[in-house]
């Protein structure tokens, strides 16, 4: 029987999670406070996820970046070929926020999209 | 002199709440003053995701939260200025502000709202020794320069102060290819959010080296190392403890201190304790119809509350402007904070002033696992909460219903402790 | 040919440079830094001290107490803040009382008007937070306090003006006669010239000893100050300096010209000279020593520590002019306090004794008025307008803190002798030198002097050389 202790990181509560795990198998989550902390001690021991955020190149603005994050979240061993995706990419001005920037980044099947507007 | 009825000082997350909570209230005749070149303020360099689960029930980044109140207030034509700076708020409310197209000019207001937030300490107020070369940055400015101008201060990182924005800043600045070779903490525990030290320093290994600090910085044109020790009880360095790190970058998130240099020369009275402005329930200040929200009252952990805050304050605001607010009252409640508490917001009361509610916001002085958050309305004990923990790094808040207030007509002081049981 | 090569363009450099100028000579003043003041002029206790202290006779009594007189009038010429505020030596301890007398005659020996001796009450009535050990203290009114970066920027600016040539982040390695003319070799070139003025601060023993039998000795005696905001302005009223008692010389709290409050300095021997680090013991010892004279010093208002190094010379004297053995060479030597009080004196004394020996004529067409850089604040609110309807970088405000505009920014690059740097632009409109310490402004300079200098935003230094402050583009690069 394995216990692995983790922060809660839904939201800035950072609730002190604890899996009981045996092998693969998840025996027992206490110490969360709403229903997303149980689903994320599971999430988090199974397939953790991140959202990432960065910047864009833009060409044509007033500003040289823009900053984009993938629009949910990705497997977190992907982080890194996320961001070569995002480092590689350049976009157009204008930019409006919530467009997508870079679509099915790193065969996530999440797109990245534009947080802010770029003119 | 142009007449507004509520001049709002500062278009980030706080002064845009307060705008449109004023707006919703019946005060139309709203002027936001912004000294950038976009609403939003320090939002928009906050380009990480975590913000806006409690206002909008769903994770979104500093601007894309801006954004939601930028368009609030664009859909309710609330005029605003930007490139403006507020040069002098008077006492009697004149507020004198300048920029490039309409120089200097004066506006009489009848309510102002203070919203200038906050700025990080600096330094030389942390009082570093070694040498004063060009790398060393308050995170906030790295982070500008990284997220909005494009540029990377270094490749070798240091970071002193486990604050957000410099745990925010050891993950940017991994992602953007550079190496973060620790974040030093003076105190025991981290300044930051539980989830910051979580998803930007463990998911990339960086270590947090708590009760550590810098005592030497290297390096006459550029910093070259930096080294870090281990300190005592009593904050002082541990001799022998002494690590060297070769750094290009060291950057400080040490604390924020609340803008208040406007609300000074307006003569409103600050706290010691929060560097902010001391308040009453309608968050205003001892200068009447001066009122204050966001972090330039205090510095608060979520930008949720500070917009939940700030529409409070444009509330009232709206209410003064129109003359709907009593002008005096005869009772006055004083909030105390003691065993832990480090201070409250407000620090008085007056009950008949109250609609239905008052938030009653607080930080700790220290980390207390499985410990009371207690409230004593004169020595009565009418709240007694468990939490399971509370951190200097999160605010917390009591609400007080005018019903709690109205069975207790002769109550003087309300008291806010953390006990152990 | 020139005429004269300075080397040094520290306060002292530019003092010699700016009299030369009123002459007709080609003159070039070397600097190894990539501004002026950017030694021990930019890091001292910014005090033009009365002249009592020291030795009677000596060059140091002498000249301190003629620049004293002159500052006045030099910095009305060309603009620099000067404000004669007095100065207070307190004396803790009772039996050292007769020590104020002392000094007192022999400061009334060099010259110094007014001196007086306080009682507690007394100073108790000018200066309420006195500490309480204080038994009587010696006042000396023409003391004063001036803003040293701006005194050598306007030396600098008005020698330019009038003609001086400015070399900078160029180092000066070897200076040697041939036939009675002087070389002045740096890495790329070798300058020739009739006479060398070397003000070169704690590298003048260096040069000297490169041309002179009559060898000095300079040794940088480090001192580390604090520097409390402006909303302490007030604390002290005067330049309040501690009687040195058996535990040593005490630290001076003193009001600067701008409203901060500067506090220090200690005393440490070092032997690097660039060895500018501030060290933890320094900057608590500064607090605890000046306990002595003041009491409740608002240490939470401290907004940056610094360190200084005076060039001491084993002679404890200042070195002024030709070495026996090397006609033409001027030393400017051994310059540690009251360096900047006598500035202006030396400058005239250095000149003259050039002007005589190389023959220099006056020059017609000499300016000796600089304005400095306009601080709208001293404007109406219609005058005001007026500028920014003229200049309307004049109503964008770029540091929140100091309430410096941009139009002050882009004049303090533009003007002779001009800003290139972070720092440049600091010392001349003080943008960065409040309390936020240009966390919010140094991006914005950085721009404007990235698009004023026409470089890319790497190559915006802090204070020039390697003191870059970005070094690439996110994105890896492009």
């Amino acid at each position: 029987m394995e216990i692995r202790e983790l922060t809660c990181i839904n939201c800035p509560m950072g609730c002190l999670l604890t899996v009981e795990m045996d092998g693969d198998e998840i025996k027992e989550i206490s110490g969360y406070t709403c229903p997303r902390g149980k689903t994320y001690a599971q999430k988090e021991v199974t397939n953790p996820t991140r959202i990432v955020t960065s910047t864009v190149k833009v060409v044509g603005g007033k500003r040289e970046r823009v900053a984009c994050k993938t629009a949910h979240d990705i497997p977190k061993d992907k982080i890194s070929a996320v961001m070569e995706a995002i480092n590689a990419a350049q976009v157009q001005a204008p930019v409006v926020i919530g467009e997508v920037l870079i679509p099915d980044v790193a065969g996530t099947g999440v797109d990245v999209i534009a947080t802010a507007h770029a003119v | 002199m142009k007449n507004v009825d509520i001049v709002i000082v500062g278009g980030g997350p706080a002064g845009l709440a307060a705008a449109v909570a004023a707006y919703d209230n019946g005060a139309k005749d709203v002027l936001i003053l912004e000294r950038d070149e976009q609403l939003g303020g320090i939002l928009n360099q906050c380009i990480h995701n975590g913000f806006g689960l409690h206002t909008f029930k769903e994770e979104l980044t500093g601007p894309e939260y801006a954004d939601r109140f930028i368009q609030q207030v664009k859909e309710r034509n609330i005029p605003y200025l930007l490139n403006t700076m507020v040069m002098d708020i008077s006492p009697e409310r004149v507020v004198t502000a300048m920029n490039r197209e309409d120089g200097m000019f004066e506006i009489q207001a009848k309510a102002v709202i203070l919203a200038m937030g906050c700025r990080e300490r600096p330094r030389g107020a942390l009082n570093i020794p070694g040498y004063r070369p060009a790398g060393i940055f308050s995170a906030g400015t790295a982070q500008r320069l990284v997220n909005i101008e494009g540029y990377m201060p270094g490749k070798e990182v240091v970071i002193l102060g486990s604050g957000d924005i410099g745990l925010i800043m050891a993950r940017r600045m991994t992602l953007e290819g550079a190496k973060v070779k620790l974040v030093a903490e003076l105190m025991p525990y981290s300044g930051g959010l539980k989830r910051n030290i979580v998803q930007c320093l463990d998911d990339f290994g960086i270590p947090l080296r708590l009760s550590h600090t810098v005592v030497d910085i290297e390096g006459k044109e550029h910093i070259s190392a930096v080294t870090i020790a281990q300190v005592g009880p009593d904050r002082k360095p541990i001799k022998g403890t002494e690590e060297r790190y070769t750094c290009d970058t060291l950057l400080l998130s040490c604390g924020l201190i609340p803008e208040n240099e406007l609300s000074t020369a307006a003569g409103v009275e600050l706290s010691p304790i929060t560097n902010g402005p001391v308040v009453n329930e309608s968050l205003e200040t001892n200068i009447k119809g001066v009122f204050a929200c966001g972090n330039v009252l205090h510095v608060h952990d979520l930008v949720d509350y500070v917009s939940e805050e700030a529409a409070k304050a444009g509330q009232i605001a709206a209410k003064f402007a129109q003359g709907a607010i009593a002008d005096e009252t005869d009772k006055e409640i004083v909030l105390k904070a003691e065993s832990g508490v480090r201070y409250t917001v407000p620090v008085t009361i007056h009950p008949d002033r109250v609609d239905d509610q008052v938030t009653v916001r607080f930080r700790v002085g220290d980390v207390y696992k499985d410990s009371y958050v207690s409230v004593y309305f004169d020595d009565n004990r009418i709240r007694h909460q468990k939490k399971r923990i509370l951190a200097p790094g999160e605010m917390e808040q009591v609400v007080l219903t005018k019903k709690q207030l109205a069975e207790y007509p002769d109550l003087k002081t309300i008291t806010v402790k953390i006990e152990g049981e | 040919m020139y005429d004269i090569i300075i080397i040094g363009a520290g306060v002292i450099g530019c003092a010699v440079a700016r009299e030369l100028s009123k002459y007709n000579a080609r003159i070039l003043v070397v600097e190894k830094n990539e501004d002026v003041c950017a030694g021990t002029s930019k890091a001292n206790s910014a005090i033009v001290h009365s002249g009592y202290d020291a030795e009677n006779g000596t060059l140091k009594a002498r000249f301190n107490v003629e620049g004293n007189r002159m500052m006045e009038n030099v910095c009305k010429e060309l603009d620099v803040p000067f404000k004669r505020i007095g100065s207070l030596t307190v004396c803790t301890e009772k039996e050292l009382l007769p020590e104020l007398e002392k000094l007192k005659e022999r400061g009334e020996r060099n010259g110094v008007e007014g001196l007086r001796v306080l009682s507690r009450e007394e100073l108790l009535a000018i200066e309420p937070h006195i500490g309480d050990e204080v038994v009587g203290a010696l006042l000396a009114p023409t003391a004063g306090i001036v803003c040293p970066f701006k005194l050598t920027i306007a030396f600098a600016e008005n020698a330019a003006v009038n003609g001086a040539e400015f070399l900078f982040d160029t180092q000066v390695n070897k200076v040697y006669a041939d036939s009675g003319v002087w070389h002045v070799v740096t890495d790329e070139k070798e300058y020739e010239a009739k006479a060398v003025v070397n003000a070169a601060g704690v590298y003048s023993d260096m040069f000297n000893n490169m041309v002179s039998e009559r060898k000095l000795h300079i040794t940088p005696r480090r001192g580390d100050y604090i520097l409390l905001d402006r909303s302490a302005e007030g604390f002290v009223r005067h330049t309040i300096f501690q009687l040195p008692t058996k535990l040593g010389k005490g630290v001076l709290v003193t009001p600067t010209v701008h409203g901060n409050t500067i506090v220090g300095p200690t005393a440490v021997d070092v032997d690097d000279k660039e060895s500018t680090a501030t060290t933890a013991e320094g900057i608590d010892s500064v607090i605890a020593k000046s306990a002595l004279s003041v009491k409740g010093l608002p240490v939470r208002q401290v907004i940056t520590s610094f360190a200084g190094l005076r060039a001491h010379e084993d002679g404890h004297e200042f070195v002024l002019g030709e070495p026996e053995d090397a006609e033409n060479f001027y030393n400017c030597a051994g310059i540690e306090s009251p360096g900047l009080s006598a500035a202006p004196a030396i400058g005239v004394y250095i000149a003259g004794l050039i002007r005589e020996k190389l023959h220099l004529s006056e020059k017609g067409s000499f300016v000796a008025e600089r304005k400095d850089i306009l601080n709208p604040a001293k404007l109406s609110l219609e005058e005001r307008n007026e500028l920014i309807r003229r200049e309307p970088a004049y109503g964008t405000i770029i540091c929140r803190c100091e309430s410096v505009t941009e139009g002050e920014i882009i004049d303090a690059i533009r003007r002779p002798v001009g800003a290139r740097s972070l720092d440049g632009v600091k010392r001349r409109t003080r943008a960065g030198m409040g309390r936020c310490q240009a966390g919010f402004c140094s991006p914005k300079v950085m721009e404007i002097l990235r698009r004023e200098l026409d470089m890319d935003l790497t190559e915006v230094t802090k204070s020039g050389g390697g003191s870059y402050i970005v070094n690439a583009r996110t994105k890896g690069g492009e």
